[in-house]
């Protein structure tokens, strides 16, 4: 009996595993996409499911609170949106995600702080690359949700010094970083890395135009997708690697269609408006 | 580095090719309805937030594991709904009822 339930969780990773690739396969062709949809979140309902079996959750009635105050609101949100601001929505929810991902580092973080054993090497670095990509994934998806939205100016936005302080600001992550990683137990400066992380994706997404959002969007959500591999790494749950891997690669490879799709690459998509500042007045 | 890290990375890399390959020549009315599925994949953080809150081990740890539950179950639900509106206006020809 107390082998039958892991192997059972591990069995429902496979199957939800499987679910997501054939569903993002199917998702590529017009007569499948809604099945190939569906089929995907079979599999997340499975994986949640199986996940709250496993033998580490202990508390059951805030988690499922939680559950159903996010799918109310998901719901609601889904059915309330305009059909003509589906890529912000998008990129809002993938924003969300990203957080998401963060947010487990940084509870991971606290509770090892709170134990007596010492941080594991491995932990360490995938925690760090988790608030890394999930900070810059959450406030880079807002930057481009109100790009969109047009609560912010959808053209470029550079300012002087623009490069160096980005510069200046990866050095301080991976100086932080770096410190963390020969002392791990120091909260303040983990806390001090995951808001540089989340001013870099605030400065990262601001300079492109309000026109390439829906590119940027989709590496965003690539991004994502590995965030939520780290969190996989970080919490060692095979399906989380897995749903991760696929989302940061697929969505990488649909980051260049997309870019090709507009005759665009993606290196002049990103880093166009940083050449020549202030010259383009193309707003999206 | 310990053999489960190993079998993780391993995990990853194969994944990784698996999504690499999956999508090929994408016609462009999909690839909004494409990047809204595959979000709302990403959104399975939701079960490390789950792994994290349940643990159960000091307060903060449960309220962000928390937080991150909510936050990554509207990507999830928002998502998949989302993509099946936006898949619904292309259903000219009945895709399987």
């Amino acid at each position: 009996m107390s082998e039958f339930l892991p192997t059972g969780i591990q069995l429902s990773y496979l199957v939800a595993a499987s679910l997501f690739i054939v569903g993002l396969k199917k998702l590529g062709s017009p007569a499948t996409a809604r099945q190939g949809n569906f089929l995907a979140a079979v599999g997340m309902l499975l994986a949640v499911v199986a996940t709250l079996l496993e033998r580490q959750v202990l508390s059951y009635e805030m988690i499922l609170v939680g559950l159903a105050v996010g799918s109310l609101i998901g719901a609601i949100a889904a059915q309330k949106v305009a059909m003509t601001a589906m890529p912000q929505m998008v990129g809002l929810l993938n924003g969300l995600g990203g957080a998401a991902s963060a947010l487990v580092a940084v509870a991971e973080f606290w509770r090892l702080m709170g134990t007596s054993q010492a941080i594991p090497l491995d932990a360490n670095v995938s925690m760090l690359l988790d608030v890394f990509i999930g900070g810059v994934t959450f406030t880079g998806s807002m930057i481009a949700f109100a790009k969109l939205q047009g609560l912010i100016s959808g053209s470029p936005v550079t300012f002087p010094l623009q490069q160096p302080i980005n510069a200046l600001l990866l050095v301080g992550f991976v100086v932080g970083s770096g410190y963390l990683l020969v002392a791990p137990e120091n909260l303040p400066i983990f806390l001090a890395v995951a808001g540089v992380s989340l001013l870099l994706g605030v400065l990262f997404v601001l300079p492109i135009g309000g026109g390439d959002m829906p590119v940027v969007i989709s590496l965003l959500n690539s991004l994502s997708g590995l965030a939520a591999s780290a969190a996989g790494f970080v919490v060692m749950n095979n399906m989380l690697i897995i749903a991760g891997a696929l989302v940061g690669a697929s969505g990488l490879i649909l980051t260049q269609i997309m870019c090709k799709a507009m005759n665009r690459s993606l290196v002049s998509v990103l880093f166009s408006s940083f050449g020549k500042a202030g010259v383009s007045g193309g707003s999206g | 580095m310990t053999e489960a890290l190993i079998a993780a990375l391993f995990v990853f890399v194969l994944a990784s090719f698996t999504g690499f390959e999956v999508i090929n020549k994408v016609p462009p009315t999909l690839h909004t309805p494409l990047m809204s599925g595959a979000n709302a994949i990403s959104g399975i953080a939701v079960i490390g937030a789950i792994l994290v809150a349940g643990a159960n081990q000091g307060r903060v740890s449960v309220i962000l594991g928390l937080i991150a539950i909510v936050l990554a179950t509207i990507n999830v639900v928002g998502g998949f709904l989302v993509t099946d509106r936006m898949l619904q206006m292309f259903k000219k020809k009945e895709v399987k009822a």
